[in-house]
């Protein structure tokens, strides 16, 4: 199996965050592997494995897009297992919304698939930065495959793949052919951490390159110049501040019944 | 006057909160039109016109419902060139964001999603990073697609009563081709209360309810609350994953936040610090949650929590 897994490399979501620059981009200084790209990385390598891993020909390719350090995030999937990466780096894509950010992987996901196409697409349940859920849709439609979201179980048989989907009111089985892009959630495993022989393993991985030449996207369509959509402002909410802070004397419970009554939330 | 098309997936026996809010915003943009998919009985139908719908769209296929969000899309694609419209507003759910973004590319249209406000021109309001800032955006495109949050805009009714035009959309014959088949489905048990992402009072427990959130639920139905957790809760399997409030799990916005034994590491705060009200209940004086509660109660849950129900009923009678 050729399968392609989508890493984002996101500001560290255990610290502040911040919007900066042309457009209000996020600030990416202190950025790591999503959290949530590791189980889609995960349900790759497993995949993978049940077929008897790289030596058996199967392929797991981390492709991130995004500035230098983006290459970050490929790395680190290197070292839990993808077998190689791709880093789609142009100065162009700054700036790039949902729209322009999938009409560039959908580029680059058909360059990977030039010579041997590529059976699966996976990605995480949303990015923990922009959080919009856009572009593992957007990318379907795209490339015209299959969209399977937020599946917690996956399995693959011959051409087809089957998933669980879980909603808040029902759960569905969901069944589609191959090629499909699918993206999981952090239910479906548990992502192994990078062990030493990974680390040095990683280290022999080729990371390619590609420029918006590469994959024949114009500059015009994407980043900026080729979003359909446009930040006009941003600003930080004011930071919220304590309010009153009791201890409780065995009364605290009908303080807080006070409290609501007094703020009309009864 | 600007065009506005309404989606509602399968609406039901009665049009739900959300429903009504992306009316009453559409109204305010331009003359308004619904495209539904599924039933839509005949109450339902004359709340669409009381609410200020002069045309409802509905699919010539009825089996969308049997794949998920691509076949939908490809349907709405067609009612916004049959309507003419220029702005499309879609519920803020995870499919609903998902049929935004397809439709934004059939159209070359920008999609805008986690959408709080409008204004008459087209520019939406919305808040990123976890609540951290509010940014205003907009689609250069020709069509708009916004996804809203629930509990956006209080939803009002148009006071005109309209006898909306019927129209059968075509479904394009190839909307299907590349479409996953929803091939089983079980139904969870419906637990009686509100919608999480929906409610106007959340009620949360974590770590420090140690595994029984029967107090939890005890305050969340004497206050007609949902019930929300934190994810060290869910993981340690107390309550399902669909309870997860936070980074990983469900942003909510409610009235009303009452956190009981969550320390509130930034994670959960990311899925919450928008809420009006943020009541914190926790053991520990030093938990983060403090700094941002309007009031805080340094105390144990399994006594605070009882007495604040008990109270409720005494003063509900």
């Amino acid at each position: 199996m050729k399968i392609i897994v989508l890493v984002k490399h996101v500001p560290d979501a255990q610290f502040d965050r911040h919007l900066n620059g042309e457009g209000s981009t996020t600030d990416r200084d202190e950025s790591i592997l999503s959290e949530l790209d590791e189980y889609a990385l995960e349900a790759a390598l497993l995949l993978a494995e049940a077929r008897g891993g790289s030596k058996a020909g199967n392929q797991v390719i981390a492709l991130s897009m995004g500035p230098a350090g983006a290459v970050n995030a490929v790395k680190k999937s290197l070292q839990m297992g993808a077998t190689e990466g791709v880093h789609l780096k142009d100065d162009a894509l700054a700036g790039s919304d949902a729209a322009a950010t999938s009409l560039a992987l959908a580029a680059a996901i058909r360059h990977i698939g030039t010579d041997s196409p590529v059976d699966l697409v996976l990605t995480g349940m949303a990015s923990t930065d922009g959080e919009t859920s856009l572009v593992p849709a957007q990318l379907a439609e795209r490339l015209g495959l299959p969209q399977v979201t937020f599946a917690s179980a996956l399995e693959v048989n011959g051409g087809r793949l089957t998933a669980r989907r879980d909603g808040d009111t029902h759960s569905d089985t969901v069944e589609a052919a191959l090629p499909a892009i699918v993206s999981v959630t952090d239910q479906i495993n548990e992502p192994r951490y990078p062990n030493f022989k990974g680390i040095i393993a990683a280290k022999r991985k080729s990371i390619t390159t590609l420029s918006l030449a590469d994959i024949g996207v114009d500059a015009s369509q994407v980043g900026h110049a080729g979003s359909w959509t446009t930040v006009e402002s941003a600003e930080a909410r004011p930071p919220r501040t304590a309010g009153t802070i009791i201890t409780d004397e065995g009364d605290a419970g009908i303080k807080l019944v006070e409290f609501l009554a007094a703020q009309k939330l009864l | 006057m600007a065009k506005v098309l309404v989606f509602i997936d399968n609406p039901g026996q009665a049009l739900k909160k959300s429903s009504l809010e992306l009316l009453t915003i559409a109204r305010s943009l331009g003359e308004t039109a619904v495209a539904f998919n599924g039933e839509l009985n005949d109450d339902v139908a004359a709340a669409l016109g009381a609410n200020g719908a002069v045309a409802i769209y509905r699919p010539s296929a009825e089996d969308l419902d049997s794949y998920l969000v691509a076949p939908k899309a490809a349907y709405l694609a067609a009612a916004v060139a049959a309507s003419g419209a220029t702005a499309v507003l879609v519920e803020n759910s995870a499919d609903g964001k998902e049929i935004a973004a397809r439709l934004g590319i059939r159209l070359s249209a920008g999609v805008i999603t986690d959408v709080v406000a409008v204004d008459p021109d087209g520019t939406a309001h919305k808040s990123v990073l976890a609540g951290s800032y509010t940014t205003t955006a907009k689609a250069t495109t020709a069509v708009t697609v916004l996804t809203i949050k629930p509990n956006s805009v209080t939803p009002e009714p148009s006071g005109a009563e309209a006898a909306p035009e019927a129209i059968v959309v075509a479904v394009p014959a190839d909307a299907t081709a590349a479409a996953a088949r929803i091939t089983g489905r079980n139904e969870k048990g419906a637990s009686g209360r509100p919608d999480l992402t929906e409610a106007r009072i959340v009620v949360a427990g974590g770590r420090g309810v140690d595994g029984d959130f029967g107090p939890v639920e005890q305050l969340a139905d004497a206050l007609g609350a949902a019930v929300g957790a934190s994810r060290a809760a869910t993981d340690a399997g107390w309550i399902s994953h669909d309870a997860q409030v936070g980074q990983t799990g469900k942003t909510v916005s409610p009235q009303l936040y009452i956190s009981a034994g969550i320390s509130g590491a930034i994670q959960q705060k990311a899925g919450m610090q928008t809420a009006k009200v943020i009541v914190a209940i926790n053991k520990d004086a030093d938990s983060p949650i403090f700094e941002i509660a309007d009031f805080g109660i340094i105390g144990d849950l399994f006594e605070v929590l009882p007495q604040a129900t008990e109270e409720i009923k005494k003063r509900k009678g």
